[in-house]
């Protein structure tokens, strides 16, 4: 396994998409961020509370979900565009071990810049609002959770490309299940319609980004469900990957 | 042992039949030539082979085992199917050096088979700007970096200039006398004349003939002497044998001097006597006539 990974590694590094969507993930977070931090600043007539400062600062997240997201489904659907995935079944036949092997290190590369992404922006955007600290009450577990959120994002991405095997079809349901539906989720009515709104997708998935609880899940039951989505995803794409000829 | 063996290989898809009840082995130390029109099923045999494409029916095992089953399969086997299917991003450094960790193969092999394909000076080049001839190498160079026993390469000539040609063609005879098995396939028989010591010769997906090179052209269709004469019917009957054409007359069973002495005794004039030996081109056209997906 440590072959495949360190194979998948060089990979990634080695093309410029990698940098390219991570960089535009980071630089949605801090631009956003900052502009937020800026109008809000000028209009707030006294000091910005923690908590709505934590998340005016963190606003960029949901086009940096896109970023992310984009880069995972590239991780796979770009080696079928090319045919390049006929080249790392013939090196690794094991096909489950080679989708494992994306996972881990797209998960860790992943992880890192949207982490690092989520810190940096908290920072400069309470630099510029002065409001609040990573030790006020549930402030680092909102940074941290846009951190995973982002990741979460780019897994889904990675599950729906070994899913469609096909970049345009990949990122646009991408787009679809983490942004557009989340949305129209919204308009169900009754109380029927509010559970599957909280459940849906991003939807439960982000209440660990958000500093004050905002839907029936809590921010890590929320988290949790979604991870649940991302679980099933990939386990119909490891059948399919399995069945179908490469 | 065997290199290559395929048992009753069959593909479908849907109603269509790829590849029907194929069954042949692939033996180390020679050139195997695999051949057939378009579209008789080649690629999809070679995909299967490799674990790419999964059998309808039947079987074939690489050195006695699955294609799947190899722990380190680059290091039995190499194959090129398709040289442009590459991330055109990368270098081609990267590009093989992210196939040889996946197999464990060290990362010394790399410039090693570049230095073998002549492109080392292009090592740290993106692969996209590549010419057709430079991704054939290159796509040799993968199948090369683990060293194995068995080659197999799909259509590798196609598209290249005649260096191209010459090179990959000595490269295979320097292989197979390495004593490794190397498996081709073309649609150009030509192209196996040059380079095969045993055939595989499929059409629409099923077996026409598994035989060396010179048998193939004796089973398939013999020499004859091709003899005109402003006299030909007069020449027609005094030698007996031959199968008389509306402007020529067709021997199989004499050589060129004794039609000659036996027409030079009766004072025939000859105005042709040549000896026909059918190419290896003619052999496979009539072998494959019938199994032409699109025959006009």
């Amino acid at each position: 396994m440590i072959d495949v990974i360190r194979s998948e590694w060089t990979k990634l590094r080695s093309v410029r998409s990698t940098m390219w969507t991570l960089g535009t993930a980071v630089l949605f977070m801090l631009a956003i961020g900052i502009l937020m931090s800026i109008a809000v600043k000028r209009s707030a007539t006294g000091p910005v509370p923690s908590v709505e400062a934590t998340g005016i600062s963190l606003s960029g997240y949901s086009f940096a979900a896109l970023a992310v997201a984009a880069l995972g489904a590239l991780v796979v659907t770009s080696e079928y565009r090319t045919g390049a995935i006929r080249v790392s079944y013939m090196a690794v036949p094991r096909r489950l071990r080679l989708l494992a092997g994306k996972l881990v290190v797209f998960t860790a590369v992943a992880l890192a810049a949207c982490m690092a992404a989520s810190f940096a922006t908290f920072f400069v955007g309470q630099a510029i609002l002065g409001g609040a600290s990573l030790g006020d009450p549930g402030v680092l577990r909102t940074v941290t959770g846009t951190g995973l959120f982002l990741t979460a994002c780019g897994l889904f991405g990675l599950a729906l490309g070994a899913l469609v095997r096909h970049t345009p079809g990949a990122i646009v349901s991408a787009i679809g299940l983490i942004l557009v539906l989340p949305q129209v989720t919204r308009m169900l009515p009754g109380e029927w319609g509010r559970t599957v709104n909280d459940w849906f997708t991003s939807n439960a998935g982000v209440q660990v980004a958000f500093p004050t609880a905002s839907s029936s899940l809590g921010p890590w039951s929320g988290f949790a469900v979604y991870l649940g989505w991302i679980t099933v995803t990939l386990a119909v794409a490891c059948v399919l990957t399995l069945r179908r000829d490469a | 042992m065997t290199a290559i063996r395929a048992t009753n290989l069959t593909k479908r898809y849907g109603r269509t039949v790829a590849v029907a009840d194929l069954s042949f082995d692939v033996e180390p130390g020679r050139v195997t030539g695999f051949l057939g029109p378009n579209g008789a099923g080649k690629s999809t045999t070679m995909r299967m082979i490799l674990g790419l494409d999964r059998p309808t029916g039947g079987s074939v095992l690489v050195d006695g085992v699955p294609y799947r089953d190899l722990r380190h399969p680059l290091r039995k086997v190499g194959a090129l199917l398709d040289a442009k299917a590459v991330h055109g991003g990368r270098s081609a450094r990267d590009h093989l050096l992210a196939i040889a960790q996946s197999n464990a193969i060290p990362a010394g092999r790399v410039m090693e088979v570049l230095e073998t394909v002549g492109l080392r000076e292009v090592a740290r080049k993106r692969i996209g700007g590549f010419s057709l001839g430079m991704s054939q190498r290159l796509g040799i160079a993968a199948a090369l970096l683990g060293d194995p026993e068995i080659l197999i390469f799909d259509e590798p000539v196609n598209g290249l200039d005649p260096d191209g040609i010459l090179w990959i063609r000595t490269f295979m005879r320097r292989l197979a006398a390495e004593g490794r098995a190397v498996f081709v396939s073309s649609h150009l028989m030509s192209e196996m004349a040059q380079t095969a010591d045993h055939l595989v010769v499929i059409g629409k997906g099923r077996l026409i003939a598994d035989t060396g090179v010179a048998e193939f052209i004796g089973r398939s269709s013999q020499a004859y002497v091709r003899v005109r004469s402003p006299r030909l019917a007069e020449v027609a009957e005094l030698v007996k044998v031959g199968e008389l054409h509306p402007d020529h007359l067709r021997v199989t069973a004499m050589t060129p001097l004794e039609i000659g002495t036996l027409t030079a005794r009766a004072g025939l004039p000859l105005e042709e006597l040549t000896l026909v030996r059918p190419s290896l081109e003619a052999a496979y056209m009539e072998l494959t006539k019938d199994s032409l997906e699109y025959s006009s």
